[in-house]
This record gives structure tokens, sequence and C-alpha cells, in this order.
């Protein structure tokens, strides 16, 4: 791969996908027209309170979604093919060489009784086309890129004699060692101290850069995602309420859920008192009558017309948001 | 506790260590078998070295610094999960360091440190509702039982802002910021002095986050305990902590007030920590430190070296020869730097 890719070309793009669980208390209705897409070389943040449906997004499109959760809608096309569609066979084969995820609980996803270096090699060899005999020197190199000291002996570590932080970046090298044409992370860095989350956001940037790789960095730093994502999408209990790039939204946040989750951030406050939770929480998405404004319930600026179908309103260059009364 | 407080610091910690043995197990075999070579002492991973610092009473200290650098294994050690390989732990007068990690939790210290854990759902047992965890250190503890925990409970729920009809749910049943209230309150539960929080919370979305800290301010006004908080988020150890210890490789590199640290860090690995706060704001950013390099071994490390050379944008030879120890930067500062 030596030419760099031109942009704008969509790696992926998701269309009006809609999620639902069964559960023993009714149908979750957990994503509901969700339309995003990502470029070859971008990088795209989802952020939103924990329950906003992040996690089951990444899933649909990795087509790893629990057995309860089901598709009502949508597809998600990459390669010029609809993933959701997809053969069971063919998704891991794909998953395997041009998909690639990082989980959330970096712990449990690692083997427990194998060396670190070895769990590395395992993918090269499966994936990366790496012959048994230089897996290893390869193993080494990338845990050398998310900057575990002393890699050589550290490869011969079991997970259990790692950090938090060490086995996270165990997970980030073996998504990365194949160098993916889409990478979805989730929460990949929250156990990183933030001079080595850097060093990670610096390596996916790298990707990006030199082998067009798409990412969705899915977090809930929102300064983060508007530092290194080039676009930040907001999602509100299974809704995008709103998708701008990073430093738009933190110029000027137009729904008012997003006002209020930057509001949340630390960032430059003084004191603790200053900040303000959001009010409310999700709703109930068992519920049958769902308002069409999943935030109407939590918000201060709803109007009689909110009970209306939502518009999606574009509000600058790539800003969108779907709301009756922005701010 | 009957007697008098004790003067002095409520948690003093003195060259405290701890080194791990690492290597493959079949070279410790071999080992076993070559009785008649001499035998090589095994590699040392160095994850807690000779650290010594105070935390005083109603202090809250935050405790910072690069992953893998030993933040965990330091608060294992003095939550006596761990035994240190070397060095002391006096909590209000009494020395830790001897007792055994494995008798630790008969002794009658153990109510005294309490901690509360990264994620509150891996620390939760599934089995126990919300009253059953929070009664659990009580009961074992405190020796309480009947009404008296019962009432115990409710008013624990009503302090960490859990509402009671929940504490009949089980840990999957509760969302992230509330299993985080119950965690708060099983740990309070039992009037602790000392409370280590360890990324307490890491798991919580940012509006979450700042309910839970507003709580853990308020009890600490409250309650008068002491705080060990460790955490990656810098801007929240800012607006929690009174003071802040940074740790690099196995070391305390530099400790002092948090706002000054903050404002005005002295350490090149503090000045590096500080500079990469991700900024939304471009301008923000200018000046940016980016620390290249190879990070030093932890393992078998040069006691003459610096832990920080190689990476360090100062080091010079000097800094190869001659460890710098931590040593006083002003009132009430401390660096381990040649040239801070
Ligand atoms: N049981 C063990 N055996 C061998 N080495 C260990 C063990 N536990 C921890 N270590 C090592 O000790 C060092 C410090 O680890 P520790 O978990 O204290 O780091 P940390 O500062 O909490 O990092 P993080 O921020 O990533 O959680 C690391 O190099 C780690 O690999
Ligand atoms: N297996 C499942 N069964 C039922 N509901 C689920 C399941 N997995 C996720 N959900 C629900 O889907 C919603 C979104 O969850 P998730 O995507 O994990 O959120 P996030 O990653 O944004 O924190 C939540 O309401 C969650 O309870
Ligand atoms: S549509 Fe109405 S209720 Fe929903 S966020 Fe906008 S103003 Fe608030
Ligand atoms: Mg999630
Ligand atoms: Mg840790």
């Amino acid at each position: 791969m030596t030419a760099v890719p031109a942009l704008s070309v969509p790696a992926l793009s998701v269309e009006d996908l809609s999620v639902e669980f069964r559960t023993r208390s009714g149908v979750v209705k957990v994503l509901e027209h969700v339309c995003f897409s990502v470029d070859k070389g971008e990088t795209v943040a989802l952020v939103g309170e924990s329950g906003s449906g992040k996690s089951v997004t990444a899933f649909a499109v990795m087509g790893i979604l629990d057995a309860a959760g089901k598709v009502t809608s949508g597809r998600a096309m990459f390669g010029g093919a609809d993933l959701l569609a997809l053969s069971e066979h063919d998704l891991a084969e794909q998953r395997g060489r041009e998909l690639s995820m990082i989980f959330q609980n970096p712990r449990t996803a690692l083997n427990p009784i194998r060396r670190v270096g070895r769990q590395i090699a395992d993918v090269l060899v499966r994936h990366g086309g790496a012959t048994r005999n230089d897996a290893p020197r390869a193993a080494i190199e990338m845990l050398k890129k998310v900057r575990i000291p002393d890699p050589e002996r550290r490869a011969e570590a079991y997970p259990f004699e790692l950090s938090g932080g060490m086995c996270q970046r165990i997970m980030i090298a073996i998504a990365l060692a194949c160098r993916p044409a889409l990478l979805i992370a989730d929460e990949p860095t929250t156990g990183l101290d933030v001079t080595t989350q850097a060093v990670i956001m610096d390596l996916i940037g790298e990707l990006a850069g030199e082998a067009g790789m798409a990412t969705i960095f899915i977090t809930h730093d929102l300064a983060l995602a508007a530092e290194y994502c080039d676009r930040i999408v907001v999602m509100h209990a299974g809704h995008i309420v709103e998708a701008a790039p990073g430093r738009d939204l933190f110029a000027y946040a137009r729904h008012p859920y997003s006002a209020k989750l930057l509001a949340a951030t630390p960032g430059e406050t003084v004191s603790l008192e200053q900040m303000a939770s959001i009010p409310g929480g999700l709703p109930d998405l068992r519920r049958a009558d769902l308002p069409a404004c999943r935030y109407s319930g939590r918000c201060e600026r709803r109007l009689d017309q909110c009970a209306q179908p939502l518009p999606q309103r574009t509000v600058g260059e790539r800003h969108v948001i779907a709301c009756w009364n922005p701010l | 506790m009957t007697e008098a407080v004790a003067p002095g610091p409520l948690l003093d910690i003195a060259e405290l260590a701890k080194r791990f043995t690492v290597g493959s197990k079949q070279s410790l075999l071999a080992r076993a078998t070559s009785f008649r070579k001499p035998v090589a002492p095994l590699p040392q991973l160095y994850a807690v070295d000779e650290v010594s610092f105070t935390i005083g009473r109603g202090e809250t200290v935050g405790l910072v610094g690069e992953s893998g650098c030993g933040k965990s294994t330091l608060v294992r050690l003095i939550n006596r999960l761990l035994d240190p390989t070397s060095g002391s732990i006096r909590l209000g007068g009494a020395e830790l360091a001897d007792f055994k990690a494995r008798n630790f939790a008969a002794n009658p210290h153990r109510a005294r440190i309490q901690m509360v854990f990264q994620d509150a759902s891996d620390s939760l047992n599934p089995r126990y509702t919300a009253a059953d965890a929070i009664a659990d250190p009580i009961r074992r503890l405190k020796k309480m039982s009947g009404p008296d925990l019962a009432a115990r409970v409710e008013k624990l729920a009503d302090m960490t802002g859990l509402p009671r009809e929940l504490l009949s749910r089980f840990p999957h049943q509760l969302s992230g910021g509330q299993k985080a209230r119950v965690g708060i309150a099983r740990a309070i539960a039992v009037e602790p002095e000392l409370l280590i929080l360890d990324e307490p919370t890491a798991a919580l979305d940012v509006s979450v986050q700042v309910v839970i800290l507003q709580l853990l301010q308020q009890l600490k006004r409250e309650l008068g305990m002491s705080y060990l908080f460790v955490s990656h988020d810098l801007n929240v150890v800012r607006l929690l902590c009174d003071r802040v210890l940074v740790m690099y490789l196995g070391k305390v590199v530099e400790q002092g007030p948090a706002a000054e640290v903050f404002a005005d860090p002295k350490h090149p690995y503090t000045k590096a920590l500080i500079s990469a706060i991700p900024q939304a704001e471009p301008e923000q950013r200018v000046g940016r430190l980016r620390l290249g390099g190879e990070p030093r071994s932890p393992i078998d490390p040069d006691p003459r070296v610096c832990r920080f050379y190689g990476r360090c944008p100062k080091g010079t030879p000097r800094c190869a020869e001659d460890m710098p120890l931590l040593r006083p930067a002003g009132l009430a500062r401390q660096v381990a730097c040649h040239f801070a």
C-alpha cells in the first residue's frame, strides 16, 4: 500500500440502522434510524452517555450482536457489500482481515493463559500473512509501537502480570497488527494516562494517513474526540442527535443535549461546584409510545412541535442536527 | 478505636518497595535442577521502588503517572492486598507492613482502610443485592446485625444518594452511576479513615462522573476521611485533590499542592503529562511536548540511571550516572530531577 487513497470516499456507510432487543420485559428499541459514514482515512468519534447505543452500533456493524438483538432496518455498506447481509462465514473472514475491533473490557478479551506476545503473533499468522517464524519479531515490533517498555521480555508476560492499561495496549496492538481497513475502537484509551493515550492516537492517525484506515472511535471524552477525530457524532438514547467536525461542536453545539454534555466535561472549570450534570435520565426504551425526540423528557427547550417527527437540519459544513428548537 | 488520635500524618509510607520475580516457568525449573552451576538471580521487576510520602488527616491526595508505573501495585500494598518486598506502611502510628496480606481480612485495622474499585460491576458480587453488598463489610467488620444493620444500610444509601427502593436490586439491574454509589456506600460503611479510589470514575460518562465527584467531595467534608485518589483524568485530579503525587516507573518523581503542580510542573515528565491533556481548542495545543525515545525497562533497572533518561527532553550524561533523588523544591514541593 503506497498510494495515499483519495479522501472523501466513504469506507463505511451506515444507513437507517435500527436494532431491537427482545428481553423478558418487552422489546427494547435500542437504535433507530442511525445514519453516518466514515471516509477512508477518517476518524469519527461516537459520543454520548452510557446506554446511548454506541457499543450496540459497533456490534451491529461487526455482526456480533447478542442473540437477543435484531437488526430491523438498514444497511452498513463497506467495500461494496452490505455487512449486515453477509453470511456468517464471509463476515468472519472480513472481520479478521479488514475489520478490526477493540473491545471495551480488555482484560476479559485477552486469553489469560497465553503469553501476550504469542497472542499478537497468533493474529499476525491467522490474518496478517506472517509466518510462524517472523510473527514473534513482528509482535515485539507492535509492543514497541504501543510503548510497552522492554518489549522483548514483556512479550513473555501473561495478562495478569501486566497493568490494566498495558492489557488495554495489548488489545490495541492485536487490533492494529493486520492494518485493518476499518477499525472500531470502543473506549480504547479510558485506562491510559494522557501521554500513552497520545501515542495510541498518533498510531491510529498514522495508519489512517498511510493506509487509509477508517476508524469509529467510541469515547466519552469530548476533548479527546475533538482533538484527534475528524468528526464527532453525538448519540442519545439510540438516536444520532448531532454530527459535526469537533471544533465546530465545541465552538457552537446546536443540539440541547450536546450542549449539556459539553458543560459536564471538566476541561477548564475551576471548581466541581460549577459543573452541571445532565438532568433526568435516558427514557425507558421499552415504551411503545416513545416520543419522536427521545431527549424531549429532559429538554429545557422543548416546544409543542417536538412531538412531531424530527427534522434533519444541516447547519454548517458537515454539521447536522435532529432538533426542532436548536440553540 | 478508642485510643486518642495519634499526632502526625494519617498515613506514613517510607521506602516502600515491591519487586516481582519475572521469567518463564521453564527457566525456574531449569534453575531448580541445575544445582551445580552458580545460579544467577532471577530477573526482578521493580513495580514500586522505595516510595515515601504521607497523607494528612482529611487530605485528598491524587496519584497520577504513566500506565504501568506502579499505581495499582502501590495501592494494593497500602490496602494490604499485596505483601511489600520492603519498607513501612504506618497508619495513624500503627505499622501495617508486617501483617500478611493473606490474613489481613481478619485484622482489626482492616476497617480503617477501604477501597473503591475502577469498575463497580467487577467488584460487586452479582448474587448480592445492593443492600447485601453494603451490609456485608458492616456485618463482617463491625459485627452489626438485625434492625440496626438495616437502618445503617438505609442511612448509607441516603448519604450516597442511592434511592432506597434500589436497595433490593442486583448489580445487573443498576446503571453504572448507581453501581458506583453502591461501591462508595460499601466502602464508607465501616467508617474508614482512609479511602483509596483506583480510577473510580473511569467507567462512567461525564454526566454521572460530575455527580459522583461532587458526592465524594461532600462525603469528605462530612466524614473527614482522607482520600488517595488514582486517576488518569488530570482535570478531575486538579478539581478534587489537595495534593498530587506523580509516579514514573516505580518512583515518585514529583509531589506538591495540586494547584501548584498543575500550574507550574517542575519534573520534565510532569510537564509532558500536563501538556498532553487533550484540548479541543488548537490554540491550547501550542508548545506541546511529545515524548520520543524508548521507555526504560522496569526489569532490573540500573540504580544509577534516572528512570526517565532516554525519553527526557532534558537528559544529560549526568542523568545516566547519578539517579536524581526526590528533594525539596519550594515550600511544600518535591521533585526528582537534577535540573528542576
Ligand atoms: N503479578 C505481577 N507479576 C509481575 N509483574 C507485575 C504483576 N503485577 C503488576 N506487575 C507489573 O508491575 C508494574 C506496575 O503495574 P501496576 O498495575 O501497578 O501499574 P499501574 O500504574 O496501575 O498502571 P495502569 O495505569 O495501566 O493501571 C507493571 O510493569 C506490571 O507489569
Ligand atoms: N443484550 C442486550 N439485551 C438487551 N438490551 C441491551 C443488550 N445490549 C445492550 N442493550 C441496551 O442497549 C442500549 C445501548 O447500549 P450500549 O450500546 O451498550 O450503550 P453505550 O455503548 O452507548 O454505553 C442500552 O439501553 C442497553 O441496556
Ligand atoms: S427537538 Fe425539542 S425536545 Fe428535542 S432536543 Fe430539540 S428542542 Fe429539545
Ligand atoms: Mg459501551
Ligand atoms: Mg492500575
